[in-house]
């Protein structure tokens, strides 16, 4: 396989769970809008919104001043905004496009009439009112790809590294809302383990889609910082954990090391993030500061990605 | 009045199209609007589409497909595929001879400023032996009909023809939309060409490469109009679709850059026209070839399809002399006619084509796509002065044809069904054999009176059909 293949692959997919992502995020966004009174926290609310992204920066140096429907625009529509869900979706088919012969019809096909439909709405449409129902659309058209990807491609390279390309991003971006969030939430390490908003917390796991799986998980239905944060860390059960994001990335890296029968030091490092997420205890990581423990996860990860392009030769 | 190939004047239904007729008219219009928004669909969902240069807010377009068939016997298509046949051994034969001997222009049936001033003569190429001896592997050779006997060749595209996945999609829709029409009629297949395609590929791979020859499509990338049929092509094939930036050339040899090991690379089935193959030979600026790529290729070590250098054999300056190659390099009389062309280059011709400019069809001798051309008799006053102006400034650019009365084919249009204008592409491989696809792709003017059918300029195309006997 060329090294272009793989590396469209995988960004392909990237690019995809990364649409996702923001269209949950807006989601919460849009609910903490929605609730009456704290003008004040709304504002730190899309504050976060972006940080959560990592557009807090090019979003200032657009619009300066922070503002709901501005802030929805540049996260959904800005061309000028690679993250945007626009650029994301367009990233991930024209990965696929190039790549057409490497996917599935179905694969393509879900890819392709994704971005043919988003380009028939007119960003104006998307009033507050409407903007719910077309986050769903973005979420639901992403599980389809995922589910065409799951069900129809063969177990090899194309797939692994689509999934590599997938669990790295998902890694990256529960690392990086529980970061922004729990930073925003806790000011001060002093109020860690201290009884918070229940409602601020059920914005994290929301942004997860896990705020249900929560309550069956832990069979409490009240939001302890401290089960959060263990809950997106290091519980495999919960399919947006980092612990469940590296076990993927190690099974697609195990799945290369067997079809290619080379193993690399990409495949080590990836193991050792995994044992190291494996052998942690929340009490720890609290210590010595999750802020600490969450910004060495996303640098690993980084580390991690630049391996993985560099020995499969991507361009 | 055009030839109609349904139907003759007084309403007589020709042959090929008794059953589709009847068909025709027993057609609901609800039918066939699902039908047309079926199609559409399905072209849509796959990505058949093709960029329109210079036309950034609708960079993907479907070409429009006509869901009513354009219909040959057996017999009509045996006369032509011979004529075909005929003229693509003798093209292969021509470039041959242009890059080595030049025997027709010592014998001077050609003036030799027609080729050494020929910018598509590369002659890097001289001396160079390609596989078997061919060069134009893959042929689209554009044909029109005036008559029922009276076939012409407007243009014998040697270089990289396109096209071909349409042909094969529009048979597959035509297929999926009116699955009864093919158990009515025997319709030669057409769905092997991307197996003999293949097997045109092996057959002409260098001695060096192993019995399982590693074959690419290289393809300038997703931003080129014919995007879409580079990965169709590639995946029917099930080879790599590599761009530039994946191959690259070391101690000699091409390799291609993969997940585990270089690997090395037999026969490339090149999309990239010459000027951009090798910015170390030709166009330094090109980033979309591959550097050293024709070191190789002339050290017999690595197979370019088509060769580079084809190209002088489609020139619009060649084409006047094609009936001349013909008979040089076979011996016989050409098969199929060519339309009579006037060489603006000529004081003669000329003089003639300006005064006839309201009746003529002027095209740029090294233009495409439909692009720079005059269509005298649709043409106002003042495109017709205005082209004038261009012509006399650089006449030795331009060559002139009579305005071909194309045959017509009946075409679902807004009104209902009307007849318009069409040519034909029939494919042709060349390697140990010649070989042709039963019809080819049917590119039809939509607009009523149009001659142009170029998807560039409003053109659909249709399925074709070779009824076998």
């Amino acid at each position: 396989m060329l090294g272009r293949t793989a590396a469209s692959l995988y960004w392909m997919s990237r690019y995809v769970e990364r649409a996702e992502n923001m269209a949950r995020l807006l989601e919460v966004g849009y609910r903490i809008s929605l609730m009456p009174g704290a003008v004040e926290g709304h504002r730190d609310e899309w504050q976060s919104t972006l940080a959560s992204s990592a557009c807090l920066q090019s979003y200032q140096a657009k619009y300066g001043e922070l503002d709901g429907p501005n802030v929805v625009h540049f996260l959904l529509f800005d061309d000028d905004n690679p993250s945007s869900v626009t650029s994301c979706l367009r990233a991930a088919r024209n990965n696929g496009r190039a790549v057409r012969t490497a996917l599935t019809r179905d694969v393509w096909e879900s890819l392709n009439s994704t971005w043919n439909e988003l380009a028939q709405v007119d960003p104006a449409s998307i009033t507050a009112d409407r903007l719910p129902s077309f986050l769903e659309w973005i979420k639901q058209k992403s599980m389809a790809f995922r589910g065409a990807l799951l069900g129809t491609m063969l177990r090899n390279d194309p797939y692994y590294f689509s999934q590599l390309g997938n669990f790295i991003e998902r890694a990256d971006n529960t690392a990086r809302i529980l970061d922004v969030k729990y930073f925003i939430l806790l000011p001060r390490p002093t109020d860690v383990g201290s009884d918070l908003d229940a409602q601020q917390w059920s914005q994290i796991l929301r942004s997860v889609s896990a705020h249900r799986a929560y309550r069956w998980f832990y069979k409490d239905s009240h939001y302890k910082p401290w089960l959060v944060s263990e809950f997106l860390i290091l519980k495999e059960e919960m399919p947006r954990s980092l612990l469940f994001a590296s076990h993927w990335v190690n099974l697609a890296l195990h799945g290369l090391e067997e079809l290619y029968g080379r193993r690399y030091a990409c495949h080590d490092q990836a193991e050792t993030i995994l044992t190291q997420l494996r052998s942690s205890k929340m009490e720890d990581i609290f210590q010595s500061g999750l802020h600490e423990f969450l910004g060495k996860f996303m640098a690993d990860n980084f580390v991690l990605s630049q391996s993985i392009a560099e020995t499969y030769h991507f361009p | 009045m055009a030839f109609d190939e349904m139907a003759l004047s007084g309403g007589k239904v020709r042959a090929p199209y008794h059953k589709v007729e009847s068909w025709l008219s027993q057609l609901g219009s609800t039918h066939v609007e699902r039908a047309i928004r079926e199609s559409e669909a399905r072209f849509r969902r796959q990505g058949i589409t093709f960029a329109v240069y210079g036309d950034e807010k609708a960079s993907e377009r479907l070409i429009p497909f006509d869901i009513i068939p354009r219909i040959f016997a057996a017999q009509e298509w045996r006369r032509l595929s011979a004529g075909i046949e005929q003229r693509v051994r003798a093209i292969n034969m021509f470039l041959h001879d242009l890059y080595h001997r030049q025997e027709i222009l010592r014998a001077g049936r050609i003036p030799i400023d027609v080729i050494v001033q020929n910018e598509a003569f590369v002659p890097e190429m001289v001396g160079v032996n390609p596989a078997l001896g061919i060069y134009a592997h893959i042929m689209g050779i554009d044909i029109v009909r005036v008559g029922e006997n009276d076939f012409y060749v407007l243009e014998d595209n040697c270089r990289t023809p396109s096209g071909v996945s349409y042909m094969l999609e529009d048979r597959e829709t035509m297929m999926h939309l009116f699955p009864e029409l093919f158990s009515s009629h025997r319709v030669a297949p057409v769905e092997n060409y991307p197996a003999m395609l293949h097997q045109t590929l092996m057959a002409v791979a260098p001695a060096s490469a192993s019995n399982d020859p590693v074959i690419v499509v290289l393809t300038p990338g997703i931003h080129n109009s014919a995007f879409f049929e580079h990965a169709f092509l590639a995946d029917e094939m099930g080879v790599e679709l590599c761009e530039g930036a994946d191959l690259f050339v070391s101690d000699g040899w091409l390799y291609m850059r993969t997940t585990q090991a270089p690997r090395r690379v037999d026969v490339v089935y090149r999309r990239i026209d010459d000027a951009f193959l090798d910015p170390l030979s030709f166009r330094p600026d090109s980033s979309l070839g591959v550097p050293g790529i024709l070191d190789v290729y002339r050290a017999g070590r690595v197979t370019l399809v088509n060769a580079p250098g084809t190209g002088v054999a489609d020139d619009k300056s060649i084409y006047t002399f094609m009936p001349d190659i013909i008979e040089f390099y076979t011996g016989e009389k050409p098969l199929l006619n060519n339309v009579p062309t006037w060489r603006c280059s000529s004081g003669s011709d000329l003089s003639y084509v300006c005064e006839h400019l309201a009746e003529l069809v002027v095209k740029e001798v090294h233009g495409s796509g439909g692009y720079g051309m005059l269509v005298g008799p649709t043409s106002s006053k003042t495109q017709i002065e205005d082209f004038r102006a261009k012509l006399l400034a650089r006449p030795a650019n331009y060559i002139a044809q009579p305005t071909l009365a194309l045959s017509t084919v009946p075409t679902f249009v807004q009104s209902g069904v009307a007849p318009r204008h069409v040519d034909l592409r029939p494919f042709v491989l060349s390697s140990d054999r010649v070989r042709i696809t039963p019809g080819g792709l049917t590119r039809v003017a939509l607009k009523e009176g149009s001659l142009v059918v170029n998807s560039s300029q409003g053109g659909g195309t249709k399925d074709t059909w070779v009824l076998e006997d």
